[in-house]
């Protein structure tokens, strides 16, 4: 029985650089429902997008390695699967929207040739040219861009930002995957405009009952995009829970300290940060990596690594505040 | 805060060095392109103390030992004056580094400055006026200029260096002038505009620095391409001349007896090909060694 | 009474390209008190960044005049007094880039020491570390190169090299829209620090209204090259009178509920952002103007003051007043 499409147990990730090993991802637990939007929030350099390269198979394995935990997609074991077996699942189960969409579409092709090669190559018929292009094309109408058949043939250097980005949607949704992984889609566009694509990516994903990991750093976001939200800290998962919950009763002094940091709309001036800095991952801080910026950490926190287990319903947490025996390390 | 930091500079330099050697050893072919150079260098620099017949490669003639295949005293055989052509190789060497390395100190100087005025001036007549001059140099192909050059003057090996410079230096000013260009209207350049800095400085200290990987490169290859070049103006009798041991000479002279007499030929060219491949796989060694670790 | 510091009038920066001129300031007027924060927030396209340039000499104006302590300044860079360059900085909004990757930390921040001749060489070094310990970094950071340290950090850097030379006005570009949440808010509690310290004049520029907000004293909204509403910060955002100003309010994501109620209702942007090699005639935001009436897309609106420090551009909010005005005479 699957109800899951996407499982994440204890993932475990290093590095090789000439200092020596740096020890990105450190237990990471997800879970990923069918057709849930997840929002996966987490600051620069936490380890959120080699999560996902490593869910995509596109680790870059010298000098990355898996040393641990387990990825299941349709239950099936993704970390044990043979190159052609992942291609597959990139081509048809997963797909994914990058944060630059400039540097996602070949600026040599017209949308068009890019679009239908999408589809061809995920197709699981054969279609002739005239069917993949009336798709194609119906694929640009869905995300709502104008004129798609003028769409086709343009290239991507005449299209604004939020067009690319529209198109890498189409994209990724041609191929109807079960699982879409949106990698900061929005940042890098203007805000009306980002209103726009959110609201477009919500309506797709509700029609498709296509399950979605929606990166982001921005908790206002998140807030409007998923069901679900995961928040990440140097490599590893600290708190997960049902949107609703995690934003009234945040539990985990990370969370905490991230929706103390941001600027109210209402004024009141700029709080402030959180002390210190993200750890140095060639000696990351033993147990719970969050332990030397935290205002109530206690000696048991540089012990062992917090398990991250459920203390409400819907709500798991990896913090020795909320009770539960730490971690073996 | 006395010291400053000042006696800790040996230790930074040393760790730098000790990254550098890491970056660089990554590619075992950049290392084997290295003792290959080193190789080469050495035997060039010590040709007469490591050469087991160093008399050879002047005027020398003995015709008892012409014409002898390779052998236990003759590891590379003689060629048909009775000169050692092992020893002769080894003197070679020394005017194949030499050219090259004469060619490239007059030629990158003057080629990269003006790559980084035209660069930095670009759009304006400083730009048009280099490039275009550039442009002119780059159209003729780089032999026939070459032998042009030396056909009028008289052939020497010194001649056959100018010309090959005079044709050369286009190629530094083409690539800088791309970087420079580009770099040109980066945030931090025109930080140091902003501040102030004098035009000195923001060519030589903040667009030179990141030009110096590609010149690096670039430099490493040439020194096999400028070897190259100035072996086949030996070899067509416009650069170096009889007795000197070039090794563009020496495969000329010893062309005419192929196949009998094989390795009067064979050996030298044979010996250019290795240097040239030294400095080849050197050059793509450069490029990893400079490049920016990400975090 | 704080003096007018900086005065721009009728400010035009135009680009002469092969698709046309781009309009990229189309006659910017405003001026800065010193002590205060200017805020200039726009979308692409907007300008706000090129007024930036201008102002600081990146770019020589095209018409118009820039008044710098009484004394004009509408030339580029090269043609400026070395004291002036001294008395006016940037940070970029990129910090990796806005440090050169080839050079130390102390060789860049020794520069402007070096080039206003502040200190001696010997005393160099310890004037680069007081630097660095002001924007709390530690002194071996001297010997790092920008890319080993994190975004963060690099921007700290530059602002420490924008106050090296002790200006009276320091022009921030989306000094921290490439950072981390919890960074950004270390790095403007530090700058308002500074500010007040120093005595400083900001302008500040941002598309993050939420950061606006809190760090501005009067913000001004730029659209295809002019300004659209330029306000007091509480009048700027709880009684917002352009529409463009409400449709960019009303798109923000946020967090708290409270944040949720004071936007304006939601008003959707349909469309594209019109290129500022193509402005749209009459009033430039007609094409996605929700209360466009009959002469929006003939008659160009002036920015006219409706209420005390209140300027609007826009017929149908300025009617009253131009009334008024037209009445009189």
């Amino acid at each position: 029985m699957v109800d899951h499409v996407l499982r994440i147990r204890d993932l475990q990730v290093e590095f090789k650089v000439y200092e020596g090993r740096l020890k990105v991802l450190n237990g990471v637990n997800m879970d990923v429902g069918l057709g849930a939007r997840v929002g996966l929030v987490g600051e620069a350099g936490c380890g959120k997008t080699t999560t996902m390269r490593c869910v995509l198979g596109i680790l870059q394995s010298p000098p990355g390695k898996i040393t641990g935990g387990t990825i299941r997609f349709r239950d099936r074991d993704v970390l044990k699967m043979s190159q052609a077996n992942l291609q597959k699942i990139r081509g048809g189960g997963i797909s994914m929207i990058f944060q630059d969409p400039v540097a996602a579409l070949n600026p040599v092709f017209t949308v068009g040739d890019q679009l239908t090669s999408v589809i061809r190559y995920a197709a699981t018929k054969r279609m002739d040219k005239k069917e993949i292009k009336r798709r194609a094309i119906k694929a640009l109408a869905d995300v709502q861009l104008p004129d798609p058949d003028r769409m086709f043939t343009s290239y991507p250097v005449q299209l604004s930002g939020g067009m690319r980005q529209r198109v890498c949607i189409a994209m990724a949704l041609a191929t109807e995957p079960e699982l879409m992984i949106a990698d900061e889609p929005t940042t890098a566009l203007d805000v009306t405009i980002q209103a726009q694509v959110l609201r477009l990516l919500n309506e797709l994903v509700e029609e498709r009952a296509t399950s979605v990991i929606f990166i982001t750093h921005s908790l206002g976001v998140v807030k409007e995009m998923a069901d679900w939200v995961y928040v990440m800290y140097a490599g590893s998962i600290v708190e997960g829970a049902k949107k609703e919950i995690l934003f009234e009763r945040p539990m985990h002094p990370y969370t905490l300290g991230l929706m103390g940091a941001l600027p109210k709309l209402t004024g009141g001036g700029m709080a402030e940060g959180i002390p210190g800095r993200i750890p140095d991952y060639l000696n990351p801080p033993t147990g719970c990596r969050f332990n030397p910026r935290c205002t109530q950490a206690m000696e048991v926190c540089a012990g062992n690594r917090p398990e991250f287990r459920e203390v409400d319903p819907d709500h798991r947490v990896a913090c020795v505040l909320y009770g539960g025996e730490a971690d073996e390390q | 805060m006395a010291h400053l930091f000042e006696g800790d500079r040996l230790g930074r330099r040393w760790e730098g060095f000790k990254k550098a050697w890491y970056k660089f050893s990554r590619n075992p072919v950049s290392v084997i392109g290295l003792v290959l150079v080193l190789a080469v260098s050495f035997l060039a620099i010590f040709a007469p103390y490591v050469s087991p017949h160093p008399t050879h490669a002047r005027t020398y003639v003995n015709f008892v030992e012409a014409s002898q295949p390779p052998s236990g005293s003759h590891l590379f055989g003689t060629d048909v004056f009775g000169r050692d052509v092992l020893s002769r190789i080894f003197f070679g060497f020394r005017y194949s580094l030499m050219m090259g390395s004469v060619v490239l100190a007059l030629v990158v100087i003057p080629g990269v400055v003006l790559g980084l005025l035209a660069g930095y001036y670009r759009g304006t007549w400083i730009d048009t006026l280099i490039m275009r001059i550039t442009d002119i140099f780059l159209a003729v192909p780089p032999l026939i200029l070459a032998l042009a050059v030396t056909s009028v003057l008289t052939p020497n090996i010194f001649n056959a260096m100018m010309a090959v410079s005079l044709m050369w230096w286009p190629w530094y000013t083409r690539l800088v002038y791309g970087l420079a260009s580009s770099l040109r209207n980066e945030f931090f350049v025109q930080s140091a505009e902003v501040i102030g800095a004098s035009r000195r400085h923001i060519l030589f200290r903040e667009l030179l620095p990141n030009c110096v990987s590609s010149i690096f490169t670039k430099m490493s290859l040439d020194m096999g391409w400028v070897i190259l070049i100035g072996s086949a103006l030996s070899f067509v009798g416009l650069g170096a001349q009889p007795p000197t041991p070039d090794l563009g000479t020496m495969v000329a002279d010893g062309a005419k007896y192929l196949p009998d007499q094989w390795w009067i030929s064979i050996f030298p060219a044979f010996a250019i090909m290795v240097t040239v491949l030294g400095f080849n796989l050197l050059g793509d060694g450069f490029r990893d060694l400079f490049a920016l670790e990400e975090i | 009474m704080n003096s007018d510091l900086l005065a721009v009038e009728k400010l035009k920066k135009h680009f002469v390209t092969a698709r046309g001129t781009v309009r990229a300031v189309d006659d910017v007027s405003f001026t800065a008190k010193e002590g205060e924060t200017l805020g200039l927030v726009g979308e692409s396209g907007s300008g706000k960044s090129t007024v930036a340039y201008t102002i600081i000499g990146l770019h020589a104006p095209t018409d118009g005049k820039i008044t710098f302590g009484g004394q004009d300044m509408s030339t580029g860079v090269s043609k400026r007094s070395r004291a002036l360059k001294r008395s006016m900085q940037i940070v970029f909004q990129d910090p990796g880039t806005s440090l050169n990757p080839r050079r130390t930390i102390e060789q860049i921040l020794s520069l402007p020491l070096q080039v206003h001749g502040i200190g001696d060489r010997k005393g160099r070094r310890s004037s680069v570390i007081e630097l660095l310990r002001r924007v709390e970094l530690p002194a071996d950071y001297l010997f790092k190169s920008p890319h080993m340290l994190g975004g963060g950090e690099r921007q700290m850097v530059a602002i420490a090299r924008a106050l090296a030379t002790d200006p009276r006005l320091v022009i921030l570009d989306e000094p921290t829209s490439a950072l981390d949440v919890s960074i950004q808010a270390k790095i403007i509690n530090m700058l308002c620090g500074f500010q007040e310290e120093m005595n400083l004049t900001y302008l500040f520029i941002t598309h993050d209204l939420s950061l606006m907000r809190n760090v501005a004293s009067r913000v001004a909204i730029m659209y295809l090259g002019k300004i659209y509403e330029l306000a007091p910060t509480e009048d700027f955002f709880e009684r917002p009178l352009q529409p463009y100003t409400k449709m960019l309010l009303s798109s923000i994501p946020v967090v708290l509920p409270e944040e949720e109620a004071v936007k304006p209702s939601r008003i959707v942007s349909e469309g594209e952002i019109p290129s500022p090699v193509n402005v749209p005639p009459g009033c430039g935001f007609h094409t996605r103007c929700p209360e466009m009436e009959e002469n929006c897309d003939a008659d160009e609106p002036q920015l006219v003051e409706v209420q005390r420090g209140h300027f609007v551009r826009c017929h149908k909010c300025a009617e009253p007043v131009t009334a008024e005005i037209a009445g009189k005479e």
